[in-house]
């Protein structure tokens, strides 16, 4: 007999699984298309600390004159991503599974004990339910992050048709600008989710698959007499 | 340490665990070949005019949908003078590699075959002018303030009694060498921002940005604005569209 945890629902399970194709399709099209006026850097003055990007990493992941291919990819995805973003905000909020998402009171405190902990830091970690803090935190900020693509990209795209979405974003160009920044920013979620991922162990992983973990009981002490 | 008292717990046999683990890895694992055997179906699909075909699909797909659900004569945001650039960006010369002399240009207007006018710049200066200072945006995707100013193609229109013409679904425009040409769909075509432009700036156009008359369209990409235009036409199906038969959109709007 195994006790076992029901973690994620199978419909969260299929909105994560689909996504992560979608938005890997979405950031290399993106990046196709970026290459065309790709002026983004971070520089002081004359001097240029970080250029996106340079020619080594277009030509090493064969990204030059792709422009119109990129359109072609991003525009067909972009449903895909929208759909099944939308799907799982409002899953998420009509199953009541937003009580474990959203970060609450306590969470930005104890989301600070929680990278101790994983510095090795502290000893202690934070009690959870389904996510910790940090987690709590770095979900929500994702979701965020999605409606946040999604306004600028539509800004981008149909800046006269959209256009209050361009106001709000501050303009035809900032949105641009903030729709490259919140690429960059899945491509860090991603590398950090992963490395937390393989930390956290198999038992934690395969929940995403099958949706349950395995309650692991700490050996139970036979009190000495 | 974890409190989980609010996430279901059940125990279950080991074989049923074991049946339902097996079952969830079958089925991601599918999911996973499914995924990347979609991406490589639509690799092997044959290219419609530059693009892949379920891609060109979808692409023409939205055009139905945006041009269907947006207001066509909304319109774009308008700047003052002071804001425009005075290095105007040029991004391209297709079309405009021959010499072109103002005496002799003409704007070819095909009514119908066989019918067809012969228009002159004087004629065009004197329709009423309208000043456009407009976000120009490029499918590249940089923007610029720029001053342009013309007649609106729809009054220009309605002044050589192009009304039929009007209910049709396109415009064609070609340069008198032929080798740039755009197909506009009638609604962005008489959208009232839509200029025959003779002036940047104040002044005449400049060779590279479409001497004697371009067509600017600030509902469309820059691939759209064809520079020195020689014929225009009318016509139901889709004209031949220099960009679309390179794997660009054919709507190009925004």
């Amino acid at each position: 007999m195994k006790a076992i945890l029901y973690k994620h629902p199978l419909a969260i399970r299929w909105f994560h699984w689909v996504n992560f194709p979608v938005l890997v399709c979405m950031i290399w099209s993106g990046l196709l298309i970026y290459w065309a006026n790709g002026v983004y850097k971070i520089s002081w003055g004359n001097k240029v600390f970080v250029k996106f990007f340079s020619t080594g990493f277009y030509k090493a992941l064969n990204v030059p004159f792709h422009l119109a291919e990129g359109m072609s990819w991003h525009f067909a995805f972009m449903w895909l991503f929208t759909i099944n973003g939308l799907l799982y905000v409002l899953f998420t909020f009509f199953s009541g599974q937003w009580k474990f998402l959203l970060p609450n009171r306590n969470s930005f405190k104890e989301a600070w004990l929680v990278l101790l902990h994983d510095l090795h830091i502290r000893k202690y970690e934070p009690p959870q339910i389904k996510y910790n803090a940090a987690q709590r935190i770095a979900y929500t900020a994702i979701m965020i992050m999605g409606i946040g693509s999604l306004i600028t990209g539509l800004a981008i795209y149909k800046p006269v048709q959209f256009s209050f979405f361009s106001w709000i974003c501050g303009g035809y160009a900032a949105a641009r600008l903030e729709h490259f920044i919140l690429t960059l920013g899945y491509v860090l979620f991603f590398l950090i989710h992963v490395i937390q991922v393989v930390k956290s162990g198999w038992n934690n992983f395969q929940a995403m698959i099958t949706g349950f973990e395995v309650i692991k009981d700490a050996p139970k002490k036979v009190p000495h007499e | 340490m974890n409190d989980r008292s609010s996430l279901p717990v059940k125990t279950v046999a080991n074989r049923t665990f074991g049946r339902n683990s097996i079952l969830s890895f079958v089925l991601f694992g599918l999911f996973l070949v499914g995924a990347w055997a979609t991406f490589k179906w639509i690799k092997r699909q044959p290219q419609d005019a530059g693009a892949l075909r379920p891609l060109r699909k979808t692409l023409d797909f939205n055009e139905t949908v945006f041009s269907t659900v947006f207001d066509s004569n909304k319109l774009v945001k308008e700047y003052p003078v002071s804001h425009a650039a005075k290095r105007v960006r040029v991004n391209g010369m297709d079309g405009l590699r021959d010499s072109v002399n103002e005496e002799t240009w003409r704007l070819r207007v095909i009514r119908a075959p066989g019918d067809t006018l012969q228009i002159t710049l004087d004629d065009i200066k004197k329709l009423p002018k309208k000043d456009l200072i407009f976000d120009f945006k490029c499918i590249e995707g940089w923007d610029q303030v720029t001053h342009w100013a013309g007649v609106p193609l729809r009054t220009f229109m309605q002044h050589y009694g192009l009304s039929g013409q009007s209910k049709m679904k396109y415009v064609g425009l070609q340069t008198p060498d032929k080798k740039y040409y755009v197909g506009i769909d009638m609604p962005s075509a008489l959208h009232p921002q839509t200029l025959l432009c003779y002036e940047m700036n104040g002044q005449p156009l400049p060779i590279n940005q479409g001497f004697p008359v371009r067509l600017i369209i600030p509902v469309k990409y820059g691939i759209k604005h064809l520079k020195r235009i020689g014929t225009m036409f009318f016509s139901n199906d889709k004209p031949a569209d220099f960009w679309a038969e390179r794997g660009y959109d054919y709507y190009a709007g925004h």
